[in-house]
């Protein structure tokens, strides 16, 4: 008992922290500085890599769609918060598109006009994970039946399926065709981020953590155990396939929010790779070992390893060697070093807070000597 | 017709051209301790596996507490190839999965264990009470099954005193002695409250000392948990000792049934197991 309470104060202590260093950073520091810029980005890559973990570590699922439903996301966000004034502009190709209403306004009629466009960005972010989830449903009928690799080639088809359709002319009016997004509402700061995020990933946590989340496990230790043991099979892994698109798909908007214009382009399998890399690195069914891993990727390959393609690392000038593309070797190389001598990643299955039970267990050894 | 519990009737399981159960009826009445014997490949698991789902047989069905659950008729490629018996009898296919069948009060426990190897002993019971969950996933992320958790955690507490695994309850299931996952198993098996009991193969690999428990064990269980057991067996001793009839199964058929002392003595089991020498 004492242990797990050790663990909850350990694990709010930590919170709080975070949380206080990401206000003091909004506070201190321009809101183009590569800090906020590298928070926002790795938050986002979190919880994308959390809502693969749930199904890839948790569930034995083995599915490459998430690009593509945070497509979805990003481009629900985007359709519905660019302001009816912008639209001309955005889709002068177009003739000002065919939506012409913006959420955030319409909630900004009644609530004023801060309070209003937040609201409306929230609700523009929850109605793109659920658009999310509607396609995971139906995508999910037929391509759930499938197991391990053929699953994965089904869903990374799926995105890219996905991709093509959205740069598609005739639906111009709705996604601008193979035009940018732009000009619509997005945080500045880093703290809606983390908070948002934060928020998120406790609910999966809560989710992995209940009934349904044990069940979800057993699926992945055994499928005909549980299938033995009551679990309905195909009721289950549609949940987690649903529930992880429906979080994909909102970090997908959270990602239109941080890059400030959306296209198809950036949601390439090339973007499912990354994830699926940030979720090996931190451990197979570990969440906090996603998270850790997302900021440490994001870190090294947004800010850390930057002066690789730029002629200058750490203290080292050498601009002969540290030219454009030198960065991404380096990064490779950090990868196959962690796959080679952390083969369940940082984390393992563990969990942050879980390193206190190592630490305890020593101590109680000893004490047993 | 209320009595029995189960009811196998003129079941044909075909692979292809392989007749792997052939027409096989059988039942087990209620509080019953029921063995399925046999040489290897007979057919045994294969019958368990269209009680529970696992297969859909080629005709014929199965019946549970009265109720029909499983039907088939050949269908497909199988209308030429069946080489069965009762071919027209059946019209309606009924083909529940396997969680449905356990929903209805039947577990089983598998020939190779199939523990959950991540999860604890306690976990491993608590997810086999899943099926009883009542609450929706919403529900469960946001804590409002608060109590219905609360019983199944202390259900399974109860559980696994009973079954004597309470004092490893948070070890790693795969860290048990062998004896024990197959009592873990077992146990597993329990917590879906289930009315009829499959075993299959208990007690394969285990040692006479061991096999002595868990002939106790079983016993144990069908009286405390009001259960009927239908289990496969090669150990003789504990099958003999159990058992109150046995059915034995060569080659997918039906070749004798009773109770143990006919059994033994039954000149066809004797010849299936032994072997007969073929007149030339």
């Amino acid at each position: 008992m004492t242990m797990t309470r050790k663990k909850t104060i350990f694990t709010a202590a930590v919170l709080v922290i975070l949380l206080a260093a990401c206000i003091a950073v909004d506070l201190t520091l321009p809101s183009y500085h590569i800090v906020v810029t590298v928070i926002k980005k790795a938050t986002v890559y979190s919880l994308v890599a959390v809502s693969m973990n749930l199904l890839n570590g948790f569930t034995g699922l083995f599915s490459l769609g998430q690009a593509g439903f945070m497509l979805l996301g990003a481009y629900s966000y985007g359709v519905l918060t660019i302001p009816v004034a912008k639209r001309a502009g955005v889709y002068q190709y177009f003739d000002g598109g065919a939506i012409q209403f913006s959420i955030p306004e319409i909630f900004s009629g009644f609530m004023g006009e801060t309070v209003g466009t937040v609201v409306g960005m929230l609700t523009a972010l929850l109605i793109g994970g659920l658009l999310a989830a509607l396609m995971a449903y139906l995508i999910g009928l037929p391509v759930l039946r499938l197991k391990s690799d053929y699953l994965a080639i089904a869903t990374l088809g799926f995105a890219e399926i996905l991709r093509a359709f959205f740069q598609w002319n005739a639906l111009g009016p709705i996604t601008n065709g193979s035009n940018l997004l732009k000009s619509y509402p997005t945080f500045s700061h880093a703290t809606p981020y983390v908070v948002m995020v934060g928020l998120m990933i406790a609910m999966i946590l809560l989710l992995i953590n209940s009934t349904y989340g044990r069940a979800f496990k057993a699926i992945r230790d055994d499928e005909v155990a549980a299938e033995a043991m009551g679990i309905n099979l195909a009721h289950h892994k549609r949940m987690a396939f649903i529930i992880s698109s429906f979080f994909a798909g909102i970090g997908g908007g959270m990602m239109a929010m941080y890059m400030g214009t959306i296209a198809a382009a950036p949601f390439k399998s090339t973007l499912t790779y990354e994830i699926l890399l940030i979720v090996v690195i931190g451990g197979i069914g570990s969440i906090t070992g996603s998270i850790l891993a997302s900021f440490l990727y994001i870190f090294s390959a947004e800010w850390l390893l930057r002066g690789l393609d730029s002629g200058k690392f750490l203290f080292i000038e050498a601009p002969a060697v540290f030219k454009n593309g030198f960065r991404m070797v380096v990064l490779s190389m950090i990868i196959m070093v962690i796959v080679l001598f952390f083969r369940k990643g940082i984390m393992g299955d563990k969990e942050l807070p879980d390193l206190l039970d190592r630490r305890s267990g020593k101590r109680g050894k000893e004490a047993a000597k | 017709m209320s009595e029995n519990i189960l009811r196998i009737e003129n079941a044909t399981m075909q692979f292809g051209g392989v007749v792997a159960v052939d027409n096989l009826n059988l039942e087990i009445n209620q509080g019953e301790i029921v063995a399925l014997i046999g040489p290897n490949g007979a057919g045994k698991t294969t019958a368990f596996n269209v009680v529970t789902g696992v297969y859909q047989p080629t005709n014929g069905a199965v019946w549970f507490q009265g109720k029909k659950i499983v039907e088939n008729h050949p269908q497909g490629k199988m209308k030429k190839l069946y080489k069965g018996q009762h071919a027209g009898e059946y019209n309606q296919v009924l083909a529940p999965t396997p969680d449905v069948i356990t929903k209805l009060g039947m577990a089983r426990t598998f020939q190779n264990i199939r523990l959950w190897k991540s999860q604890t002993v306690f976990d491993n019971v608590l997810i086999a009470k899943h099926c009883r969950v009542t609450h929706g996933f919403l529900s469960a992320t946001f804590r409002t099954n608060r109590k219905e958790e609360a019983e199944q955690r202390a259900d399974v507490e109860r559980l696994l005193g009973e079954v004597g695994l309470l004092d490893v309850k948070d070890e790693l299931a795969t860290s048990l002695p062998y004896g024990k996952q197959r009592r873990l198993e077992i146990a597993r098996a329990l917590a879906t409250e289930p009315k009829l009991l499959l075993l299959d193969e208990p007690a394969a690999g285990m040692n006479p000392q061991e096999t002595n428990e868990l002939t106790a064990f079983i016993g144990e269980i069908r009286d405390k948990f009001n259960l009927t057991v239908f289990l496969i067996e090669h150990h003789m001793d504990l099958v003999m000792d159990i058992s109150d009839r046995i059915y034995v199964l060569d080659f997918g058929k039906l070749i004798a049934q009773g109770t143990p002392a006919e059994i033994q003595n039954d000149q066809r089991v004797i010849d299936a197991y032994l072997g007969v020498a073929e007149d030339a």
